[in-house]
């Protein structure tokens, strides 16, 4: 187990020092567009020019080039912004990163709960209207746009029915820390974790499901059913319990891609300044430290994710514990 | 065995329709036989004779939509066809157990295999947490599991084949059940842990007074477990009686045939083991008359109209030939 454990970190610090390679080079080594002038700005003058090479290294081999930059971003943190100048880029993302984090744990929160209830009772219901009713709901939820649903949203609660008595404790657009106001923070983003787990609600219903109707078969559930107990209990402790494994998946790389940046839209809409939000305007500036964090940060938060669930398989698998599955 | 006693199960004219691409198909038909208390009933026929689809009826545990059982099966004088699945809760697993043929997909994979026993347990009675994994660690020490304390707590993909009958047998067996089916006990064993598995099987009426009703397509399991024997074909009884008595003296074709396809101990060894030819109708093209008519050495005009079941000494057979006086030779017993 601790071997397992110890392995599979290893396999992530190796995957993120390919990424951070991949990025680096796509970014800082593609022929033709020269870093230094951009980060020098326009009209630098030839000094200028100059000390930023030898402080990028832009003068030195690739390699040094590389190590110069991790440097930058993970030991001395000092990159800083071609755009706004002198806007330190780690600090940025470290800033918008609990706004995107916020949102997203409580959709997931949201959505996990809801779908495990819609797919449970899905499966259990099978073939009546209540099942069919259920799936329709999950597919029209997949259907929806997630930013007209964010702009019906604002819609309703900040203009059309904001002063009635249903949506008047709805505070205007935008983040409000937790540690500043935990209940303004509650309020500022039920909806927006509404509306970002509307589209997940309906593909984890459904999926979970699916897999609870084809585990129905399975010969454990009849040996569970032959022993006398309730049919909730078959369903919940053998049916879902074994289902969990493609949910459990499934969840961990779309809570890291959301994390990591995924969330945009939402953001967008719901005027949070998160990551997603973050890496959009660096790219549309060509921001080219900016991307790099970010990319970097989203990658760090998709590994683990994946290092993560990898551990929870462990935990809800005993025979991938024993490395036979 | 208490001939005025009314037998443990009495299971009379079953018969199981399933529909089928829109019309019901008829899987078992007008099945009847008895199981007395502490006797071991061995049902064999090939697949798709019906032989689970009955035991999985006399569980409640069809549940296919749709699904047609009609007759009447009388456990303990309860009416078991038609009973409510609520009733049935309460008799599956702690009056009637079951065992399954794959004992590696028949645990659930994400427990512990003592887990599973503690909860059956628990279903069907009061115990605490402590009181359960004691009487588990016992029926596992019980069912021969070396260790039981420890095969407790491993997963089931753990343990071996053997291993994991066992404790599927001691599940069954927790709450001390009247009857037990097994359904294929030993078909996914090694022939030598088969050997041990039905001692098992035999040793549990003496310690545990069940009665077990064993579904094979093993003639040698029967012979070496059953005390009575019915051999079912194509969803229809061929032949049922002592198996000492259905052996010796097979009255129905198939069952001789059956008996044939199992390579002799003495004497000469056949250059080839004789097979029946041809395979059993799928249920929805059964013929009219005999069901086993197509493949029988023995049709003829007779065998248009299906036979009923008639007595024959000690045995019960569905042919023509013991009526027209023509037994069947009987042949010398090895087994």
């Amino acid at each position: 187990m601790a071997m397992a454990v110890l392995r599979r970190l290893g396999q992530t610090l190796f995957v993120l020092f390919g990424i951070s390679v991949l990025v680096f080079l796509v970014f800082f080594a593609t022929p033709g567009a020269d870093p230094t002038a951009r980060i020098a700005g326009r009209n630098a003058s030839p000094q200028t020019i100059a000390r930023v090479r030898v402080e990028y290294g832009f003068d030195r081999p690739l390699p040094v080039q590389y190590v110069r930059m991790m440097e930058k971003l993970f030991v001395t943190r000092d990159l800083t912004s071609y755009v706004n100048r002198g806007e330190l880029v780690v600090p940025e993302v470290f800033q918008a990163a609990p706004v995107t984090v916020s949102l997203v744990t409580g959709a997931a929160l949201i959505w996990v709960l809801a779908s495990v209830a819609m797919g449970t009772l899905a499966a259990a219901l099978r073939g009546t209207w209540v099942d069919r009713g259920l799936m329709m709901l999950g597919l029209v939820g997949i259907s929806i746009p997630v930013f007209w649903l964010g702009q019906v949203a604002n819609l309703l609660t900040q203009s059309r029915y904001h002063d009635s008595w249903l949506f008047s404790w709805v505070p205007g657009l935008g983040y409000v820390p937790f540690t500043q106001d935990p209940l303004g923070w509650f309020r500022a983003l039920v909806i927006p974790w509404v509306t970002l787990a509307v589209l997940f609600v309906g593909i984890y219903s459904r999926v979970l499901r699916a897999d609870l109707v084809a585990v129905r078969g399975e010969d454990f559930m009849r040996t569970a059913r032959a022993k006398g107990l309730s049919p909730a209990r078959v369903l919940l402790f053998h049916g879902l319990r074994t289902s969990m494994m493609t949910f459990v998946s499934l969840f961990g790389l779309d809570f890291a891609q959301l994390v990591g940046g995924g969330a945009l839209l939402t953001e967008v809409v719901f005027g949070l300044q998160g990551v997603g939000r973050l890496t959009y305007q660096a790219l549309g500036n060509l921001d080219l430290p900016l991307i790099m964090a970010t990319v970097m940060y989203s990658a760090v938060f998709v590994v683990i994710a994946n290092a993560v669930v990898d551990m929870l398989y462990l935990l809800l698998d005993p025979r991938v514990r024993d490395g036979r599955a | 065995m208490d001939a005025d006693a009314p037998p443990l199960l009495a299971v009379r004219d079953l018969t199981i329709a399933l529909p089928v691409g829109g019309r019901m198909v008829t899987i078992v038909d007008s099945v009847s036989f008895t199981l007395g208390a502490r006797e071991i009933l061995g049902i064999v026929g090939e697949s798709g004779s019906g032989k689970s689809m009955t035991a999985l009826a006399l569980m409640g545990l069809i549940d296919a939509p749709g699904a047609r059982i009609t007759g009447s099966a009388r456990f303990k004088g309860r009416e078991l066809v038609g009973l409510p699945q609520r009733a049935f809760r309460t008799l599956r697993g702690r009056e009637i157990a079951m065992i399954f043929q794959d004992p590696m997909t028949a645990f659930t994979p994400v427990y512990t295999v003592g887990w599973q026993i503690d909860e059956q347990i628990r279903a069907h009675g009061r115990v605490t947490r402590k009181d359960a994994r004691v009487r588990t660690i016992r029926l596992l020490g019980d069912m021969g599991v070396p260790d039981p304390a420890r095969v407790a707590d491993r997963y089931p993909h753990q343990l071996s084949g053997g291993l994991r009958q066992r404790a599927m047998i001691a599940m069954a067996l927790s709450c001390n059940p009247s009857l037990l089916i097994a359904d294929e006990p030993t078909t996914a064993l090694d022939v030598t842990v088969q050997a041990q598995i039905l001692d098992l099987l035999r040793r549990l009426r003496r310690e545990y007074g069940s009665s077990v009703l064993l579904i094979t397509h093993d003639m040698g399991v029967v012979a070496e477990t059953c005390d009575r024997t019915m051999v079912l074909y194509s969803g229809t009884i061929a032949e049922r009686g002592p198996t000492g008595a259905v052996f010796a003296r097979p009255g129905h074709p198939y069952t001789a045939a059956l008996l044939d396809s199992i390579p002799p101990l003495h004497g000469a060894r056949p250059a080839r083991l004789p097979s029946i030819p041809g395979s059993p109708p799928a249920p929805a093209d059964r013929p009219a008359g005999c069901p086993f008519a197509p493949r029988c050495g023995y049709a003829h005009d007779a065998c248009a109209v299906r036979p009923p079941l008639l007595p024959r000494g000690v045995q019960d057979i569905a042919c023509v030939l013991p009526a027209e006086g023509r037994d069947l030779p009987a042949r010398c017993v090895s087994a």
